[in-house]
């Protein structure tokens, strides 16, 4: 098989890998939310169980999950397709971690913030939605967007419940075709190359930001 | 709740078996590649323009690719060239590259965190370059390192589930047989996470509180 075959073959799997990563980091990053609300709660049994939700799901393998979801989810439950089943998984993990990086923008926004919303007469709403979230959310756009393109690496495991992602399809042409060597590197640089692409916007995003802020 | 408990004695046995495999590869990938880390963290700030080429391209072909892509491409991909790895090997050989590039970064934030002082001192005292790296500088940039090392280990030890697709009988692939002939999915991959988190939740506590106590350097 020519390197063009093999190439655009891989290309079908491309969209598959993009929505993996999107669909998962963005319900990761919503669901981190409360999550990282739980985190930072001023009642410690409260903020325990938030750490503890944390810890077991850092702890285990994001495999475990997938195969979680998909088999005994799918059996239980509902039956899911590979990718819902590989996006609620993801979900879950990233929601952990991105909770983590919200916690630490939260505490890394000077105090005076919440002190001066609280003299202006803000409810606790408004103190979160204009005053604290805009910070947070420039705050750990750095480590969030380093976080995205681990992701995109993570999502590979999605093969493993067959979703027709990269990963996948070169597996299945390596063993149509005894060529692992051409078609693993191509595979390579496709996920090279979208990392890099998620660099350059994430920087762009904030030097953009940074320029409207210190205008 | 007694099945439960009966299933998980019964299938224990098969799963630890796979646990080992699982611990073995993750201990041999940690001890080739973190000297290979701190090799590539040294390489890459020598002054020979080809060398320190080399680390690099062998760091960020680690870091760059998942590493779910590097272990299928040694299993898989290098037959073609006519070099045929056992799983065992292809395991270890992946992990260890992966290990090696991240925990290059690691190390060298380490070695750079080291005061410039303790360089400077140790050109006045007239010791050459190389023995200031060796007795100067890596022992205390590793002291910083430490924590950050200790936690990558137990990414590795969760990477090594993805040996599982390269046909490598580790626990993934136990817990997976045994769910496909009993069907009990959720009850085997609960125990196999549990198996998981009962070395990563206390081992991520421990790491933690060195991060605290240790971490700080002076």
């Amino acid at each position: 098989m020519d390197m063009l075959t093999v190439i655009q073959k891989l290309c079908a799997g491309l969209p598959w890998t993009i929505a993996l990563t999107l669909a998962s980091f963005i319900a990761g990053a919503i669901l981190a939310i409360p999550l990282c609300a739980l985190r930072s709660a001023r009642n410690a049994h409260l903020s325990y169980l938030g750490a503890t939700v944390i810890l077991i799901v850092r702890s285990i393998p994001p495999i475990v999950w997938l195969f979680a979801v998909f088999f005994a989810i799918g059996q239980h439950v509902i039956r899911l397709s590979p990718f819902a089943a590989a996006v609620i998984g993801l979900s879950i993990i990233t929601a952990a971690n991105l909770a983590e990086i919200y916690r630490g923008a939260l505490k890394a926004v000077p105090k005076g913030q919440s002190e001066a919303s609280h003299v202006i007469g803000l409810s606790a709403w408004q103190r979160y939605r204009y005053v604290l979230a805009p910070q947070v959310l420039r705050i750990s756009l750095p480590s969030a967007s380093s976080y995205a393109i681990g992701l995109l690496k993570d999502t590979a495991i999605a093969s493993a419940i067959g979703v027709a992602d990269v990963a996948l399809i070169a597996n299945q042409l390596t063993q149509q075709t005894y060529q692992g060597l051409q078609i693993y590197a191509w595979a390579a640089v496709g996920y090279f190359s979208l990392s890099f692409l998620m660099a350059y916007v994430s920087r762009a995003v904030d030097s953009r930001i940074r320029m409207r802020i210190e205008r | 709740m007694t099945g439960t408990f009966n299933d998980w004695v019964e299938w224990f046995p098969r799963l630890w078996d796979g646990y080992l495999i699982s611990l073995q590869v993750a201990a041999l990938s940690l001890i080739i590649g973190i000297p290979l880390g701190l090799i590539w963290a040294i390489g890459g700030q020598a002054k020979v323009r080809s060398i320190r080429w080399f680390c690099v391209i062998l760091v960020e072909l680690g870091r760059g690719g998942p590493v779910l892509i590097l272990l299928q491409f040694l299993y898989f991909g290098l037959p073609t060239s006519g070099l045929t790895l056992s799983s065992l090997s292809a395991s270890v050989a992946a992990l260890a590259w992966s290990t090696g590039a991240y925990t290059s970064e690691i190390i060298r934030a380490g070695l750079n965190a080291v005061a410039v002082g303790q360089r400077e001192a140790s050109q006045t005292l007239g010791l050459s370059r190389a023995d200031t790296l060796r007795i100067i500088v890596i022992p205390q940039g590793l002291r910083i390192a430490l924590p950050p090392l200790l936690g990558f280990a137990l990414l590795i030890l969760q990477a090594t589930s993805l040996c599982f697709t390269i046909a490598l009988p580790e626990v993934i692939s136990a817990a997976n047989d045994i769910g496909s002939e009993t069907f009990q999915y959720m009850s085997i991959l609960s125990l196999t996470g549990l198996m998981y988190a009962l070395i990563c939740i206390p081992a991520t506590l421990a790491v933690n509180y060195l991060e605290r106590h240790l971490g700080k350097y002076d």
